[in-house]
């Protein structure tokens, strides 16, 4: 048998002009189970409420073992939910909810027959009420709620009425269970509890879990796959060893754990070169000369005496605070730009002490930037004015109106405006990484255009900022006609 | 020695005003419907003869009472057999549709007489003969909004997850509506049948313009009886304590009906 359940193949979503997810491709094997994994507004809860049958793609297939599912409705999918609220029936008891699905399931009637054309023909017929009956009480034995089915669904607990739930969609013997972030409303305690019954539950039954959350302890604890979100798209896909040891990119590596994320220089094979201290390494196959990310875990950088041999970088200890199996220390690396860098080790320092830092060379991860310089085409709107991302920027050309252009600018060229009103267009936070010592924001325009910007001050994401761009930052090339076919 | 008034101004105080009206314009006529019911009609004597009139069929008023309720019935079905579909659809597409409900209770801010007596005139000039059908007419057009709005309210306010939570569970679209939402919006239901019921048994003048006075229902009968030429403020007493009577229970069947829903009752 294929294993091979799920299949989503170039799938697009959006709401008006407004892209939610954005060419999503993965394939989920029977038995698996997945996570979802990003912040908020990713596309993973879409992508799943795709897989239900909720939502349909703008563009793409969904396979399910191998059917074209992408418009067939939820009631004819052979997939169950368990919800984020968990949307138990106020109206109807324990017993009742769990009921629900059995009573609208048919089940075959006898053999088959053959009518007068020659066709054979399976009699349906519905459960009875004892089967259903008996298959109710196994569910809720299987959450350890068996005395609850003539319980008012909203007399139980958040926890109780996260089993109920569980007991209602897997009650159906559904191929595949789709989870929404069902802990999201738990406590800690009760969230660590589930997230184990959970797993007991996908390895008793078999069958596929695909898991959203947000939550990347959760995913690294309970899924064989994890495939990280952002933005829509689809950053990495891997186990969760994988995920955590080689982030795709600083992205990944920022979301999930800590880690300490830098921009530097590939000087040549094995060597990295980090604000001019030169680093062995274990990545080769880079450009001489390429701008990239390093990656480092907290846990990876150890603290050593200054005079210590393998001292391979000075820093002054910032802050040092005692976590309960090891100290997390912040500290100052000396250098020609000095990042501020967190630190994982059982050693106590104080802060304003002089440490040396030792790094193992595969500790270095290593990673192509995702984007070198904000590119965008736009149009000169008059002489020394250029109009791109619905806004007008103030620029040195001397081209004629209406050429079509393209433009380019610079990560720490473009400058972010507490008041919107004050850039020149508005622009919306959807991202920051703290680069040891600016931060590293993705800006969506209002035109979804997504500007990578250096900054030295903080902003959250959510917040709107002005974008400006002073004029002799804005490199315009002009874009030539492309002969037509 | 001057006695110190001790009068406290707290916040109890802003709720006299309402009191003192309560006091004089419900208290005060109850106590004395309940007073005219047992005193003769010339005033001097307490009787039981007032009931026994009415009880006894006398003046046909339990029949008028028996008509009040058949037409009060049947009006409450026709208006939830519009009502339903029609806030039904305006809860499903509720992005487009406050002015729609708006334009549903639009009607309501014309005095019911104008707008009786205008229905009246479009029938007469449409030579449709006055009679039950009209009257019908008139009862559905007048409480209609008022079977709308808490069905409205109600099936806005169901979380569209329920809906999806019963086609994952493999429900096609009519069970979705059978098993989830009609039962979801059975405090709605119950709402709007008791603010159409009630005063839709109780009314007046609608039967009477709409019918050229043919049709006499409980809420004519009692006005009747209070009018100067009649003159019988005794039954009118009775029947209206009847009335009150039928009221309190309706709400007390309400409220047992829903005793879990969050109704809370109308009257």
């Amino acid at each position: 048998m294929d294993d091979r359940i799920i299949e989503i193949k170039n799938v697009n979503k959006s709401y008006g002009d407004k892209p939610v997810v954005k060419n999503v491709s993965l394939t989920i094997k029977r038995g698996e189970f997945v996570t979802l994994l990003g912040p908020s507004g990713c596309g993973k809860t879409t992508t799943l409420r795709m897989i239900a049958g909720f939502e349909q793609p703008t563009s793409g297939t969904i396979l399910f073992n191998g059917e074209d599912i992408t418009t067939l409705p939820p009631h004819k999918r052979n997939i169950n939910t368990v919800f984020q609220k968990y949307a138990l029936f106020p109206h109807l008891n324990v017993f009742g909810n769990i009921a629900f699905g059995l009573k609208m399931k048919t089940v075959p009637d006898g053999e088959p027959t053959v009518d007068k054309k020659g066709n054979t023909v399976q009699k349906m017929r519905h459960l009875t009420k004892a089967e259903i009956a008996e298959k109710v009480n196994n569910a809720l034995k299987m959450v350890d709620l068996e005395d609850y089915g003539h319980r008012a669904v909203n007399s139980l607990s958040g926890g109780q009425q996260q089993r109920v739930a569980i007991a209602r969609a897997l009650v159906n013997e559904p191929q595949v269970l789709l989870l929404d972030e069902p802990l999201g409303a738990l406590d800690l305690k009760m969230r660590k509890d589930m997230q184990l019954e959970l797993m007991q539950m996908h390895k008793q039954l078999g069958i596929t879990f695909v898991y959203v959350t947000h939550d990347q302890e959760e995913a690294l604890t309970m899924s064989d796959t994890i495939v990280v979100m952002k933005n829509g798209e689809i950053q990495q896909i891997g186990t969760p060893t994988k995920v955590y040891d080689e982030p795709a990119n600083a992205f990944v590596a920022d979301f999930i754990g800590e880690s300490n994320i830098l921009s530097g220089t590939m000087v040549k094979d094995f060597c990295v070169d980090i604000s001019g201290h030169k680093f062995e390494c274990v990545d080769s196959g880079f450009k001489y000369d390429e701008p990239i990310d390093v990656i480092i875990r907290p846990e990876d950088i150890h603290i050593v005496d200054v005079k210590d041999k393998n001292c391979l970088i000075e820093a002054d200890v910032l802050t040092c605070v005692f976590k309960g199996d090891h100290y997390q220390v912040t500290a100052l690396t000396y250098g020609d730009e000095r990042n501020e860098i967190i630190i994982h080790d059982n050693v106590e320092v104080k802060a304003g002490d002089k440490i040396g830092l030792y790094i193992k060379p595969f500790d270095f991860h290593i990673m192509h930037k995702s984007r070198l310089i904000n590119e965008i085409d736009g149009e000169i709107y008059e002489e020394n004015v250029v109009e791109f991302c619905d806004g007008r920027f103030e620029c040195n050309t001397s081209l004629p109106e209406g050429t079509k252009v393209h433009i380019q600018v610079d990560f720490d060229d473009v400058e972010l405006t507490d008041d919107e009103d004050d850039g020149t267009i508005g622009a919306t936070i959807i991202s920051s990484i703290y680069k040891g010592s600016y931060w590293q924001y993705i800006v969506r325009t209002d035109s979804y255009y997504d500007f990578f910007v250096d900054n030295d001050y903080e902003w959250s994401i959510g917040d709107r900022v002005g974008i400006k761009i002073a004029p002799d930052k804005i490199i315009i090339d002009e874009v030539k006609d492309v002969e037509k076919d | 020695m001057l006695k110190k008034i001790n009068f406290r101004f707290n916040r109890r105080a802003f709720a006299y005003p309402y009191m003192i009206f309560l006091l004089l314009f419900v208290v005060v006529p109850l106590v004395i419907i309940l007073v005219n019911a047992f005193l003769t009609d010339d005033g001097q004597s307490l009787t039981f003869e007032h009931f026994v009139e009415f009880f006894s069929d006398a003046g046909g008023g339990l029949t008028v009472l028996g008509n009040s309720l058949i037409i009060g019935a049947v009006t409450t079905l026709i208006c939830l057999v519009i009502g339903y579909p029609c806030a039904y659809l305006l809860a499903k597409y509720h992005a487009s549709s406050r002015v729609l409900v708006l334009l549903f209770i639009l009607p309501m801010w014309v005095n019911f007489l104008i707008r009786t007596l205008s229905t009246k005139a479009i029938f007469m000039a449409l030579n449709v003969k006055l009679g039950m059908g009209t009257v019908l007419f008139g009862m559905v057009y007048n409480y209609l909004p008022y079977m709308i709005l808490p069905l409205h309210t109600t099936l806005v306010s169901i979380d569209h997850s329920y809906i999806e939570a019963a086609e994952d569970l493999g429900a096609d679209k009519l069970t979705v509506f059978l098993k989830t939402v009609l039962p979801l919006s059975l405090s709605g239901i119950i709402s709007g049948i008791t603010m159409t019921f009630i005063p839709a048994i109780s009314t007046f003048a609608i039967s009477e313009i709409l019918s050229s006075s043919k049709i006499f229902l409980f809420g004519d009968a009692i006005n009747m009886h209070f009018s100067k030429t009649t003159n019988s403020f005794g039954v009118g007493s009775v029947m209206s304590l009847v009335m009150l009577v039928l009221v309190v229970v309706a709400n007390v069947v309400v409220n047992l009906t829903s005793k879990d829903e969050e109704v809370s009752s109308v009257l």
